[in-house]
């Protein structure tokens, strides 16, 4: 009946699509997303939720994350060249790319250097209009440091653009990828401000991408189509509807009603369900994050290799995989997930081993060891129970005669006393990644700078550093990539962590949709997908 | 009536006023900095945290904020809210007809449904049907409504394919909204079968948002009629040989109306606080989810506001309900 139904709506609605795109033949996909985004300008936010509504459908990026990996790629920038001291990048932009032409906008011209040089000014300089608007947060901009490390950005020609940096950064150009980095259209945003409305920006966006804003109707639908002038090509689908549904469980029952074809973030115990489902298909990848254990190495007898190599040979990450992530997760043998480039797969993790572990410890003279875990208050991808955790790790060191307590904090306290060098005990905390890049990881969490910040362990190990350190700066990937192995190898050798687990990120979707690609990174992404209908 | 009238809005005045404080205190005491959560995980550095603090004006005493609250809501400014950066007034009255379209939908089923089944089982008290009714209804009202929307999501729209899962109308048909009323609005659009459409996406809502205000509405009839069905005046009635329908109908139902209605009215305080579950589950968007968000998001303004308006439209409706009052029941209508 209600086939029936249906299949007389889509015949009365047929009308309708063919205004919204091109023929009868219009071919739409719903995607369920798990909120509303908070607004449309990336750069103003940090929520995947919002970017997966702005930066990934509307806009484009000088460089873009490949599909489905970290690599970083053209975009709207055809190549570019770093200077030898690395602290030049010049970007040679794409000719004939076309903003969208919407019901709200037709621009007049196609994307030159100006464009770049607004999507970035607005961020940085305190003159410039847009500074200001909305509010003016721009948190990912200042997170990822970006205005200490932009000393200026030159217009070359029309469609060369040179950043100038304080300092060396090899990672620059995954931050060029990041949402933030995302190029506006300078023609438009001037024209919203002579009309005196420079919130609508936030509000209708108007890119390059390969899907174009259509209408948001508050906390119920977004609806975009494809681009057709899209410099890549058309998409395989016309349109697409984000039709926004927070609750996992509906959204599990609109996927099964085919109201939807994909649905992100689905409840654990739907899994198995799902998997089952002859309509369905789930797909599964690591997230870009990891879950550790941090020992504090400057205080005794934590200061010894042999003794941490021995507290983590005590943990039985199997058990814990089970009890506290019930499947969606991996064990983590490296600082990094395995989804990002330079990840080692050479590296051997520690075997839970018990009696060796004791044995170590004996050996290092080590007996009535008494410490503290540190359980985290809240719920993390990468620990979705660290009480949990924490009591398991603490009954398997019982048995290697380590008597562990428990403590935990309110979660700002927790992140502000876990930094203290002098801080008593093991640490549970985790990392999610921002750009795919290893430095974000490696240097952030275990890099001497860290120290008395997120380097937990307050690990300063000069071999270790030199590595991270030469990588930072180069900008040949693969020797990068051939630093950041090594790096996991001195890493593992000295044991600042405990390398807990990564999680499982699920997605399912109906199986008629075609070419859908995870991001490691976590975004959603419908470029490239199709659907058969 | 005129007097009367003044009189209860005079009333308002302070009752608003409280609300005003209850409302800006309210977002204020849970913990969380709306500052350093706009931040997100990544850390803020002091300078910034500061110039962002001074921007909302959360730097400035508590008191002087409250002023300048009330002084901005005096010239009709509920303030720009944090996360979306538009004014909370417009956010709000974008949101509003969702969530009136559904409530009224919903106390309309409930009192559809809930006045005859309480007086029927005033009149055949004690038999089956009663009993049947009043153990329904306390069903009913025990009923936890997100367990409840689930529950006939998953036979009316997962096994049985009768009703779409969620949304105000199938996603086919795309159309301006001027009134925000779907019901309107698909009709407006000329579009075939958008009409049929919304309503289908209004049916189990609607049940589920009705369902305690239902419960509620059937005892009180009940107990309302068993009284007026033991006065004198209806034993008159029924040996004067009026028929068993006019007695019931006419003379004893119009007088136990009169609690009936009280309750109505304050069921509107109900569907408000059910609106926030129901929208979450039914994806509706109205302002019961925007207000959720809101608080985890820690939109001061937009929360002040949106209680304000809440606030606000149960005290006009608990008034109407006053006024109609002398409507129904000639021995109270007031007088000047």
């Amino acid at each position: 009946m209600l086939r029936t139904k249906r299949v007389m709506a889509a015949t009365f609605g047929l009308s309708l699509l063919a205004m919204a795109s091109a023929g009868a033949e219009a071919k739409t996909l719903v995607y369920c997303s798990e909120g509303s985004p908070e607004g449309f300008d990336p750069a103003l936010y940090t929520a995947g939720t919002t970017f997966d509504a702005s930066s990934k459908p509307v806009y484009n990026r000088l460089v873009e994350f490949e599909r489905g990996t970290t690599n970083v790629i053209p975009g709207l920038a055809e190549s570019w060249e770093v200077s030898d001291d690395g602290t030049e990048y010049t970007f040679h932009l794409r000719k004939g790319v076309k903003f969208h032409t919407t019901d709200f906008f037709t621009p007049s011209r196609e994307l030159n250097a100006d464009d770049v040089i607004f999507s970035f000014m607005r961020q940085l300089d305190g003159e410039n209009p847009y500074f200001d608007y909305a509010g003016g947060s721009w948190e990912y901009f200042n997170a990822m440091s970006m205005p200490d490390l932009i000393k200026d950005i030159e217009k070359v020609d029309d469609y060369t653009v040179k950043f100038v940096l304080t300092r060396p950064e090899a990672p620059m150009l995954a931050n060029l990828a990041m949402d933030f980095a995302s190029i506006f259209s300078k023609e438009y945003a001037d024209k919203l401000m002579e009309d005196g409305k420079p919130e609508l920006l936030n509000q209708q966006p108007l890119g390059t991408g390969p899907f174009q804003f259509v209408a948001y109707q508050k906390d119920a639908v977004i609806r975009y189509k494809a681009n057709p002038d899209y410099w890549d090509g058309k998409q395989p689908i016309d349109d697409l509807v984000f039709a926004i549904t927070t609750d996992p469980a509906v959204r599990y029952q609109k996927l099964k009603a085919n109201e939807c074809q994909v649905a992100p973030y689905p409840n654990p115990a739907d899994i198995e369900a799902m998997k089952n489902d002859p309509d369905l298909n789930v797909m599964e990848q690591e997230g870009l994050n990891v879950g550790y254990l941090a020992y504090n190495t400057q205080k005794a007898p934590f200061d010894k290799v042999e003794v941490r190599k021995a507290l983590n040979m005590a943990i039985n990450k199997e058990a814990i995989l089970d009890a506290v992530f019930q499947g969606a997760g991996r064990v983590a043998k490296n600082p990094i997930p395995p989804t990002m480039w330079s990840y080692n797969e050479k590296v051997e993790d520690d075997a839970y081993d018990p009696e060796a572990a004791k044995a170590m410890l004996d050996e290092a003279g080590v007996s009535d060891l008494k410490m503290k875990i540190w359980a985290m208050p809240v719920q993390r991808p990468y620990n979705p129970n660290a009480r949990r955790m924490a009591e398991l790790i603490q009954s398997d060191w019982a048995k290697v005669g380590v008597d562990a307590e428990i403590v935990s904090y309110e979660w700002g306290e927790y992140l502000k006393r876990s930094k203290e060098v002098d801080r008593d005990g093991a640490v549970l905390l985790g990392w999610t990644g921002d750009n795919g890049d290893p430095d974000n990881f490696l240097a952030v969490l275990l890099g001497c700078d860290g120290v008395g910040g997120a380097n937990r362990a307050q690990w300063c190990y000069e071999p270790f550093d030199k590595l991270i350190q030469e990588a930072k700066i180069l900008s040949d990937k693969d020797k990068r990539a051939e630093l950041y192995r090594e790096a996991q190898v001195v890493f593992k050798e000295q044991a600042p962590w405990a390398t807990i687990a990564h999680s499982v990120v699920f997605m399912p979707m109906r199986k008629s949709v075609s070419g859908y690609k995870m991001d490691p990174l976590g975004s959603h992404r419908f470029d490239g997908v199709d659907i058969a209908q | 009536m005129i007097r009367f009238l003044l009189f209860r809005i005079g009333f308002l005045i302070p009752t608003f006023l409280g609300v005003t404080v209850v409302a800006f205190g309210f977002i204020r005491l849970l913990p969380g900095d709306p500052v350093l959560l706009l931040a997100g995980e990544r850390s803020i550095d002091e300078e910034r945290y500061r110039q962002l603090l001074h921007q909302y004006g959360f730097d400035r005493p508590i008191w002087d904020q409250y002023l300048t609250y009330l002084w901005d809501l005096l010239h009709g400014d509920l303030g720009t809210s944090i996360i979306t950066k538009k004014p909370v007034f417009q956010e709000f009255f974008t949101l509003f007809p969702a969530t009136l379209e559904l409530s009224v939908c919903a106390i309309l089923f409930a009192i559809a449904l809930g006045v005859p089944a309480g007086v029927i089982a005033a009149v055949r008290r004690r038999t089956a049907f009663d009993h049947a009714v009043m153990t329904t209804a306390l069903v009913g009202y025990s009923m936890p409504i997100f367990w409840w929307g689930l529950l006939l999501i998953i036979l009316f729209s997962g096994i049985l394919g009768w009703t779409p899962v969620s949304g105000r109308i199938s996603l086919l048909y795309y159309f301006p909204t001027p009134t925000g009323f779907m019901l309107i609005d698909s009709l407006l659009s000329g579009q075939d079968g958008a009409f049929a459409s919304a309503v289908s996406h209004l049916i189990l809502p609607s049940i589920v948002l009705g369902t305690i205000p239902l419960a509620v509405i059937a005892r009180q009839t009940r107990s309302a009629m068993l009284e007026v069905l033991g006065e004198d005046y209806v034993r008159t009635a029924r040996a004067k040989g009026l028929a068993p329908w006019r007695v019931v109908g006419l003379h004893a139902l119009r007088n136990a109306m009169i609690p009936v209605i009280t309750v109505i009215g304050l069921q509107v305080g109900v569907l408000f606080a059910g609106a926030i579950l129901t929208e979450t589950i039914f994806s509706w968007p109205g302002i019961g989810k925007w207000m959720i968000d809101s608080i985890f998001r820690r939109d001061y303004p937009a929360v002040q506001g949106g209680l304000l308006l809440i606030a606000a439209i149960v005290m006009l409706v608990n008034l109407l309900v006053d006024v109609t009052y002398g409507l129904i029941n000639p021995k109270i209508r007031y007088r000047d």
